[in-house]
């Protein structure tokens, strides 16, 4: 034992002291340095005193003595500076080569940490590892040499195909831990060295993955694992969570990946709730790849709904999600909703358009989608995101059948809470829209409501006033009571509510509540056609938030092709019921200015289709000036025969306010229709 | 493993051991945001949480919480051991060990760690072995310390006493 030698000849050294003073300054001598590196050990860091702390570690390291030693190495490793790290890797890897496996197994982790510090230096050990796992070590220092190996392939893929050759030997080591007899000293309830065996699982993995050869091998001993390892505790969990990362991670066979699933899943009636946690995290990462052997534990994922604590529920709702498809939707929405109902406000955004995105994908019925619809936003409504009210009136829109159903249902909402904001938004906008239907008692699917005009208008102005409405939200129900305009026989009341808006405080309100008030002065002949029933849209693939094209209508069989915007279409009815036919050719048309208002630009490009050039391919570029976002743009035009020009209806949606506007296109250049 | 945090039910930091460089301030910051975050958990909930970029493993033996910060690729399950380990190195070192061993031989509670873990990773798997190399280390600075105070009276002295906590 170094320490009483030690101690014997530092007694006799002092001995031989001729003053007080040189045996103070000899004992000092000695416990400086240990001094030193306590200090550091147990004091917090200072940076300042890195570079004068390199020299005492230095020679510390060279210590005669292994607790000295020991004590500058768990320094350098712990808090080694890159500085310090350069300057004593030196030192690191001689120790690394030592036969003291106590030192061994320090140096190996002081090298990770200067790996960690100057990947550069990594090369230099290389040699060192060369026995690390040899049989001939004790198995002491096998911990720290798989965790440096690790370290080393993790950052370095020539370093990872020169340790693929370590597969075998790694395997076998696995094995004997798993097979050998009690080991007193590294038993952790029964098992063998499980922080080991740990480490061992996760270096597999890394020299495993992608690679065939290495997965093979180790199939077996995984298997193995999977099968025997003890699962009454958490050690022996821990190993098969290892495991089932493992196999999953590598090119393992189907059987294996099944065989991991399966452990998950019983991870998950497991009465531990971290073990539930883990196997919901797990679950997620691959319920991509493995979807089918998951959707096996759809159940017991489901009731993790249920579960106390936040993080399980949060990773058992997104795991739901991920495994919705026709065939459970509505039993799962059924679980869906019902959570909803009951969980913390946190989740509820991220829920409600969970359940939008599931039911648009796998809606059984459309009575299904909307009812769907109506749930959410009746119990959730405050919490569904702001992009949810457009997609919702887009889907309201296509539901052609259902709209008498949908605005009833939508008014007798609002007649229970005016209060969630997308609801009442969206409920205003059907009313707007289908209240012809709603007065006229026309729904089908349930028991039609009798409510007269005024009561609609009441219940619109209502939102106007009320306190609980956002600008947004007035400025929804004034539009809603503007249509309705062309459906109720209640004009008189409609114009004094425009009237009385064209002088309100919010500038929003009243230029739209002015526009209106223009439209039944001035324009009224163009009134109904504005106001009209919205057509199908269908949904663009790109090109920013909710931008609706409108393609609704029969076309010709030429028709312009634009390249921004999908298919311009044939008018509506107040445009004429003729076709209108198109026929190019171009040769260099000159881009022109087709619209330019209110911040809004359009220009018309031209070129030649192929492969036929004779067709004409107009791009249209809309371009927005103005500081606030245009949103669901709608471009209409109707062509007529004889000369080019065209006839242009625009909508969309500025600064939370519906604009409209129809224009003429006149000045068309004479090449382009010669 | 990138810090590990002793503190009690009270919110006072008993032990800090960081793995990672940070400056003090960022210490500070994050023990403060840490305890608090751990304290609000109710009983029901899971050891495990999710905190910055970072998992959190904590686990409350007594009157303490040992709190451990891992990164993506830890095992969760197995730092729950690693923390079990090292209170079962306490409780054999200290003997029945509780808070205030820990208080008042905090430099102790270091030292074990040390021999535990070093550079946030185990390096030594066997309870006997650790217990082993604190025995011996114990055993050089006692004695040796003892020659010291016999033949020093400098102040130094009193100043490596209070470092290590030793009554004398």
């Amino acid at each position: 034992m170094p320490a009483p030698i030690r101690l014997r000849e530092l007694i006799r050294t002092i001995r031989t002291a001729r003053t007080q003073a040189e045996e103070r300054e000899m004992i000092q001598k000695e416990f400086i340095v240990e001094f030193g590196t306590n200090a550091i050990h147990s004091l917090s860091e200072y940076n300042h005193f890195y570079s004068s702390m390199i020299q005492p570690v230095k020679s510390d390291l060279n210590h005669s003595t292994q607790y000295v030693q020991g004590l500058a190495l768990c320094t350098l490793g712990c808090m080694g500076s890159s500085e310090m790290c350069r300057d004593l890797a030196g030192e690191v890897e001689k120790l690394l080569k030592t036969s003291n496996s106590y030192l061994r197994k320090k140096a190996a982790l002081c090298a990770v940490h200067v790996i960690r510090k100057v990947p550069e230096l990594m090369e230099m050990f290389l040699p060192a590892t060369k026995n690390l796992l040899s049989e001939k070590n004790h198995g002491e220092i096998l911990h720290t040499s798989v965790v440096l190996l690790t370290e080393m392939c993790e950052r370095s893929p020539d370093m990872l195909s020169h340790f693929r050759k370590l597969v075998p030997q790694l395997v076998r080591i696995l094995k004997n831990l798993i097979m050998s007899g009690y080991s007193p000293e590294h038993d952790v309830s029964g098992i063998s060295d499980p922080f080991l065996q740990v480490r061992i699982l996760r270096l597999l993995r890394i020299l495993g993955k992608g690679d065939d050869d290495s997965s093979e091998a180790m199939n077996d001993i995984l298997a193995q694992v999977a099968t025997n390892t003890e699962t009454s505790k958490n050690v022996g969990n821990a190993i098969l969570y290892e495991t089932v990362l493992t196999i999953m991670d590598i090119k393992s066979e189907s059987g294996l990946r099944v065989l991991a699933i399966n452990i998950l899943g019983r991870f998950l009636l497991n009465n531990d709730k971290n073990i539930r946690y883990v196997a919901l995290t797990s679950l997620l990462k691959t319920v991509q790849t493995d979807h089918n052997a998951v959707q096996r534990h759809r159940s017991t994922i489901v009731d993790c709904l249920k579960d106390l604590d936040v993080s399980i529920k949060r990773r058992a709702m997104e795991l739901s999600f991920a495994l919705v498809n026709g065939n459970n939707i509505r039993g799962m929405m059924k679980e869906l909703l019902y959570f909803l109902d009951s969980c913390d406000p946190d989740f509820k955004a991220d829920c409600a358009s969970g359940i939008f995105l599931a039911a648009e994908k796998y809606a059984p019925s459309k009575r299904w989608h909307i009812d769907t619809i109506m749930r959410v936003l009746t119990t959730a409504g405050s919490y569904v995101r702001d992009d949810s009210v457009p997609n919702l009136i887009q889907l309201i829109t296509n539901s052609v059948e259902m709209h008498a159903y949908t605005v009833q249902r939508l008014y007798k909402a609002l007649l229970d809470d005016i209060s969630q904001q997308p609801l009442v938004q969206v409920a205003s906008w059907c009313i707007g829209e289908y209240g012809d239907l709603l007065v006229s008692g026309q729904c089908e699917e349930e028991e039609p409501i009798q409510v007269s005009e005024d009561e609609v208008l009441d219940v619109l102005e209502g939102l106007l006033v009320s306190n609980l409405s956002t600008p947004v939200t007035r400025g929804y129900s004034l539009t809603a009571i503007m249509k309705l305009s062309t459906r109720f026989s209640s004009m008189n009341r409609i114009k004094k509510v425009v009237s009385i808006y064209g002088s309100s405080i919010d500038v929003e309100l009243q230029q739209r509540a002015v526009e209106y008030n223009a439209l039944f002065k001035k324009y009224d002949h163009m009134r109904p056609a504005l106001l009209e029933r919205m057509p199908i849209m269908e949904k663009t693939a790109t090109n920013g938030p909710a931008e609706i094209v409108q393609t609704n209508g029969e076309t010709d069989s030429t028709i312009l092709d634009t390249k921004h915007l999908p298919s311009i279409t044939q008018p509506a009815s107040q445009v004429g019921q003729c076709n209108y036919h198109i026929c190019f050719c171009f040769a260099g048309i000159p881009p022109m200015t087709a619209y330019n208002k209110n911040g809004l630009k359009i220009e018309f490009t031209f070129e030649r289709a192929n492969p036929n050039p004779n067709i004409a391919v107009i791009t249209i570029h809309a371009t927005n000036s103005t500081e606030a976002d245009m949103t669901e743009f709608v471009f209409q035009a109707a062509v007529p025969k004889q000369q080019l020009r065209m006839r242009v209806k625009l909508t969309y949606t500025h600064k939370g306010s519906p604009v409209q506007d129809l224009a003429e296109v006149n000045n068309f250049p004479p090449q382009s229709w010669q | 493993m990138q810090f590990m945090l002793l503190f009690s039910r009270q919110g006072k930091l008993r032990l800090q051991k960081w793995y990672v460089p940070l400056s003090d301030k960022e210490k500070k910051k994050i023990t403060r945001e840490l305890v608090q975050t751990v304290l609000a958990r109710k009983p029901k909930m899971c050891s495990f949480l999710e905190w910055r970029d970072l998992k959190i493993v904590y686990k409350r033996y007594a009157s303490l919480y040992f709190c451990c910060a891992i990164e993506d690729q830890d095992n969760e399950l197995i730092t729950l051991e690693i923390i079990h380990r090292y209170v079962e190195l306490l409780d054999k070192y200290f003997g029945s060990v509780c808070e205030l061993d820990i208080i008042f031989n905090f430099e102790k509670a270091y030292f074990i760690l040390d021999e535990f873990l070093l550079g946030g990773e185990a390096q030594e798997t066997s309870k006997k072995n650790v217990l082993k190399a604190i025995e011996q280390a114990d055993l050089l600075q006692e004695v040796s310390t003892e020659v010291y105070y016999h033949h020093c009276k400098a102040t130094a002295i009193g100043v490596h006493h209070r470092v290590f906590g030793l009554s004398l």
